[in-house]
């Protein structure tokens, strides 16, 4: 898959193909036809998702609405791995701030952001629902549980 | 509607099927805490503060959502409920950041009132600390502001955009403990979709959403409402001007859910266009000019001078050199005060107003078809049509808050708009179909629409049989009108007519809406006979929700004409020319009367060039911008020998006076308005007109009685005793009949309840006649040096020549200055880029102004907005009238556009 970030020309032939493949789009297709054009897009880019609201007529404003409310979506750029890291109560008292800080450590990058080569973004997130795993991180499916500060480097190189 | 009858608190009521528990228990006079409740919405259940016990259920309900049924045994107020809604505002209240003392909602907020009604702790209270907000969507925007702190998540204003203004222009953004409201991807509100109608202000519970304008100039508890009658357009939206009474400001507007006829809703003008009642260049003072130059002077000399002058200028050149321009802007009691001057002061029938240019042709047209020249129904009637035929009007521009009605008929009640405009309105977003017209091809197109409905047997056969005449004359003439004729002349295709004339004459109630579009042509009445010929054939005329309906745009142009400010009718559409009539009019007012009808506005204005008018007197108009072909307008304001203008601004016109009389604003004085619908609103004083400014009608009386005629009214509510005793269609109307709610005319008595729609039983001239009407093209073609059809109009924002609405921030930051719209293909030929300045040209004077590239205006056709000083698309229109109604003809000139 290609990489996207800004300085990539806008190219709406993914978004004809996915419009034209579900016929009579209304509202509520909207979270399926987001989760494509992000997986075509890598992230839900402003123009695409305006064109997208033209054409369906869906408001532009509803579609950021949902876009925003599940954390699923992106905004932004968005590396081709998601490292989550748990900031929940339970994996805070485990050791998740020294976890975190040895991610910052190895990817050079704060929560929130995205490596230059677009490998990964860096996530916190409040609580993963599984607690009896604390700490613990997610990369995009895969969950590490128990960890210890020294095994970050070695799960995060795995990563291509 | 089924009566439901049920028990609250122990307390039996009546409330009707359909209703929620909420609902019928406000109507009954009972208050049931709620904060994302507003009647105008779809009920959402979002806060849970209305909590109900019902017996025989096991839990609690939310009262906004629940239906009433017969025997419901429902509490509101029991200890348990009265529980849950506490914690519920306690909890609002840890995340609420802000302190009553300092908001300006400050007595108007629900959230307020329920802390004490329900004594939420002053611990939970006191921790609320404000603390510094990251920018958000109206971060710099001059109309209103958002404050993420004070706001509850209620959701209401993000629904009153969606399901009431229909811009959806707002969403709530991320969820849990960072929802806030804001736009698509947080972009600034004046690039969103946003039209600045401030409904989401009106809606909010809280001091979250508030006007940046009003902000720091009086917390609500502090300021007076006035209800009285909005000053812009024809809609006549009910406001409540919000007054500080200690700095005699105006601070902002409000309107109470549930009104007739805009149910609180407003449009940008109403809502942020009244900044220009405390503006400083407000004319304070009468102005003498000397040399060339304006002096201040007392209202004693200013007076006298007038008099003197308008009384020599009789003497010398008589009483027909002299003609008056009263006012759409100015009330009622003000525009027959200032008729009944020209006419048994100065003797002459030489008084017009602004209606000449907007709306002559509907009257003169509607008189000949039916007998009156008003709107035949009613604004709530479009909620219920079948079908709304829009020609020639903008209507969500124009008249925005009864397009929410359309828009309301199309969403919620399958309504079918269908629309002829040369552009693709916003309203097209709303219709099953719309074609464009070539500008001055109406006729053409609406014989094709009955050439199509007489072929096709779609006419009503028995409303033409029993109710009109010369149905033959019809037949005739649009015989040969095919949709193939009218195909090349008005460039829609043959089968588009077909099927629009099918649409309109198949539905069970159609409604005709225009404006002027259809009006301002050199062939204005004709389009107007057209119109009146299609409600007849296909019998939409005299029952609900049908009608031909002419949008009047001031605010009261309906009362101005209605009172006579026309120079063939005396009050209450009554000939001049009828001998009988001046007789009662002559004996009314105690005068000789002209017996013949006087010049019209354009011609007053020619007058000057031949010395038959010397002397010009304008109460509230300013035709030094609004009249066609400027150039020639601006000598003749130059050349005449007196001219006074009373205003209360120094308006372009005024700079050519020789006297300048200032007046009080609609916000300072009493009287009252007619709508669109015919109906006679108040209009209330809530502040005192600034320095020595006067009210119109007052300051007309004062040079009567210099002049030698005695003439005066204890107050505003006399003058309408006067009218309703002279006029029939005003008869019964009075201040005390109209105090709450406005009665539409005809209203022939005190007993009589006002006309809902006209014709029910009878034309009024007895039957409906049917005209035969030939197309005329325009009188300006196409050329090889100016080969673009102008047409100019209105848009939302701005108002007429702009005196009122450009003095307001919040319309000036969104629609600083005017613009020409063109074609997109038109552009990239003449290679112009979008916001790039351009002079467009017509045979008459030049224009600079950006352009804006669009494709909601076809190929070869142009449009300019009129409101601009800097850029008058009158420089370039043609003063060519209508043979019969003397309108000019704005919607058509040949131009050019060149880049620069
Ligand atoms: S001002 Fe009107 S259009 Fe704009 S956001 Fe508020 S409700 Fe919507
Ligand atoms: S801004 Fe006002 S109306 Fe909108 S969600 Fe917040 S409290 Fe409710
Ligand atoms: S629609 Fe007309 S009357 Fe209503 S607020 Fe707007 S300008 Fe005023
Ligand atoms: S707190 Fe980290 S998984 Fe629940
Ligand atoms: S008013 Fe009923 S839930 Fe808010």
């Amino acid at each position: 898959m290609k990489v996207n970030n800004k300085q990539v020309v806008l190219d709406m032939r993914p978004l004809d193909e996915i419009l034209s493949s579900m016929p009579e789009i209304s509202q509520g297709d909207l979270i399926p036809l987001l989760q494509q054009i992000q997986s075509r897009y890598g992230y839900l880019r402003r123009d695409v998702v305006c064109e997208m609201s033209r054409r369906t007529k869906i408001a532009v404003s509803r579609i950021y609405g949902v876009a925003t409310f599940y954390e699923q979506f992106h905004l932004e750029p968005h590396g081709r791995h998601t490292i989550k890291c748990c900031r929940g109560t339970a994996c805070h008292v485990k050791g998740a701030p020294e976890i975190t800080e040895a991610i910052t450590r190895v990817t050079g990058v704060s929560p929130g952001e995205t490596t230059d080569d677009m490998k990964f973004t860096f996530e916190t997130v409040a609580c993963l629902g599984t607690c009896f795993l604390a700490p613990v991180i997610m990369i995009d499916d895969d969950y590490f549980g128990h960890l210890t500060v020294n095994k970050v480097e070695g799960i995060i190189t795995n990563y291509e | 509607m089924s009566e439901i009858k049920f028990n609250i608190n122990g307390k039996q009521i009546t409330g009707s099927g359909g209703q929620t528990i909420l609902e019928a228990a406000l109507d009954n006079g009972i208050e049931i805490p709620n904060l994302c409740h507003d009647p105008r919405l779809v009920p959402s259940g979002a806060c849970r503060l209305c909590l109900v016990e019902v017996e025989g259920l096991n839990k609690d309900v939310t009262a906004c959502t629940h239906k009433i049924s017969d025997g419901m045994v429902v509490s509101s107020e029991s200890e348990e409920v009265r529980g849950i809604r506490k914690t519920i505002l306690e909890l609002l209240f840890t995340e609420h950041q802000g302190q009553c003392a300092t908001c300006d909602d400050n007595g108007e907020c629900n959230l307020q009132r329920y802390a004490y009604e329900y004594q939420v702790s002053d611990e939970i209270i006191g921790q609320c600390q404000p603390v510094e907000h990251a920018d958000n969507y109206t971060t710099g925007n001059k109309a209103l502001e958002y404050d993420p702190g004070k706001c509850i998540r209620c959701g209401r204003c993000i629904r009153i955009c969606d399901e009431v203004q229909m811009d959806t222009a707002l969403t709530f953004m991320n969820r849990a403990g960072k929802t806030e409201v804001t736009t698509a991807f947080e972009m600034p509100l004046n690039e969103s979709t946003c039209e600045l109608c401030g409904q989401c202000i009106s809606t909010c519970p809280t001091g979250a959403l508030y006007e940046r304008y009003a902000k720091g100039k009086g917390a609500c508890q502090d300021l007076k409402r006035t209800m009285t009658t909005c000053a812009y357009c024809g809609v006549g939206c009910r406001i409540e001007l919000n007054t500080n009474t200690k700095t005699n400001q105006y601070v902002r507007s409000t309107s109470p859910v549930g009104i007739i006829p805009n149910d609180g809703n407003l449009c940008v003008k109403g809502r942020f266009g009244f900044e220009f009642v405390n503006s400083d260049e407000r004319l304070t003072t009468p102005l003498i000019k000397r040399d060339g130059k304006f002096e201040e002077a007392t209202w004693d000399e200013a007076l006298d001078l007038v008099a003197n002058r308008l009384s020599e200028i009789k003497a010398k050149h008589g009483a027909d050199s002299i003609g008056g321009l009263s006012s759409a802007k100015c009330t009622n009691e003000d525009n027959y005060v200032f008729q009944k001057f020209i006419r048994a002061v100065i003797g002459t029938n030489n008084v017009d107003h602004c209606a000449r240019l907007c709306h002559a042709s509907t009257v003169a047209g509607l008189i000949k078809a039916f007998g009156s020249g008003a709107m035949t129904n009613s604004i709530d009637e479009f909620k219920k049509a079948d079908c709304v035929f829009v020609i020639g009007s903008n209507t969500t521009e124009a008249h925005p808050v009864l397009a929410l009605k359309i828009k309301d008929g199309v969403v919620n009640n399958g309504a079918r708009v269908i629309i002829a405009d040369p552009r693709e309105i916003d309203l097209v977003r709303f219709s099953k179909m719309h074609i464009s017209q070539k500008p001055g091809t109406d006729v053409a197109l609406l014989n094709a629409i009955m050439n199509v409905i007489i072929s096709e047997g779609l006419e009503d056969k028995k409303f033409i049989e029993d109710r009109t005449e010369d149905y033959q004359l019809l037949v005739e003439a649009v015989k040969d009108c095919t949709p193939e004729w009218a195909e090349p002349i008005t460039t829609i295709p043959a089968d588009d007519i077909r099927e629009f004339a099918r649409i309109f004459a198949t539905a069970s109630a159609a409604s005709i809406v225009y404006s002027m579009g259809i009006t301002q042509h050199s062939t204005g009445t004709d389009n107007v006979l057209s119109v009146a010929n299609l409600a007849m054939l296909t019998g939409n005329v005299g029952r609900e929700c049908t009608g031909v309906n002419p949008l009047r745009g001031q605010n009261n142009v309906q009362g101005a004409c209605d009172l006579g400010a026309l120079p063939n009718v005396y009050p209450g559409y009554q000939s001049v020319e009828i001998e009988a009539n001046k007789d009662k009019f002559e004996a009314a007012w105690n005068a000789k009367l002209s017996p013949t009808k006087g010049q019209t506005v354009v011609e007053l204005m020619h007058g000057v060039e031949d010395g038959s008018i010397r002397g010009l007197y304008f109460m509230g108009e300013n035709p030094a911008l609004s009249d066609p072909n400027l150039n020639r307008t601006r000598k003749s304001l130059e050349d005449v020998e007196f001219l006074v203008v009373q205003d209360i601004f120094l308006t372009e016109s005024a700079q050519y006076a020789d006297v300048v009389l200032p007046a009080t604003s609609f916000a300072e004085k009493d009287g009252t308005f007619t709508n669109t619908e015919r109906r006679v609103q108040r209009v209330r004083k809530a502040l005192d007109g600034p320095g020595n400014s006067r009210d119109d009608w007052q300051i007309v009386c004062d040079i009567a009685n210099r002049m030698g005629y005695p003439m005066s009214f204890a107050d505003a509510s006399a003058i309408t005793d006067e009218i309703a005793g002279i006029s029939p269609i005003y008869g019964g109307i009075s201040y005390d009949r109209i105090d709450d709610v406005g009665l539409q005319w005809p209203c022939l008595d005190k007993n009589h309840p006002g006309t809902k729609f006209l014709h029910k039983d009878g034309f009024s001239r007895g039957k409906g006649k049917f005209h035969a009407v030939k197309f005329l093209p325009p009188k300006e073609r196409e050329s090889k040096d100016y080969p673009f059809v102008l047409t100019t109009g209105r848009q939302l924002y701005q108002f007429h020549t702009g005196t009122m609405s450009r003095k307001s921030s919040a319309i000036d930051q969104k629609s600083p200055t005017g613009y020409v719209e063109i074609n997109t293909a038109d552009a990239k030929r003449l290679g112009i880029e979008d916001g790039e300045k351009v002079e467009v040209s017509s045979i008459r004077g030049k224009v600079v102004t950006p352009a804006k590239v669009t494709d909601t205006i076809n190929t070869g056709w142009i449009f300019m907005p009129f409101h601009y000083h800097e850029a008058p698309a009158n420089m370039l229109t043609i003063d060519a009238l209508d043979p019969v109604a003397k309108i000019p003809e704005y919607k058509a000139c040949a131009a050019a556009v060149k880049k620069i």
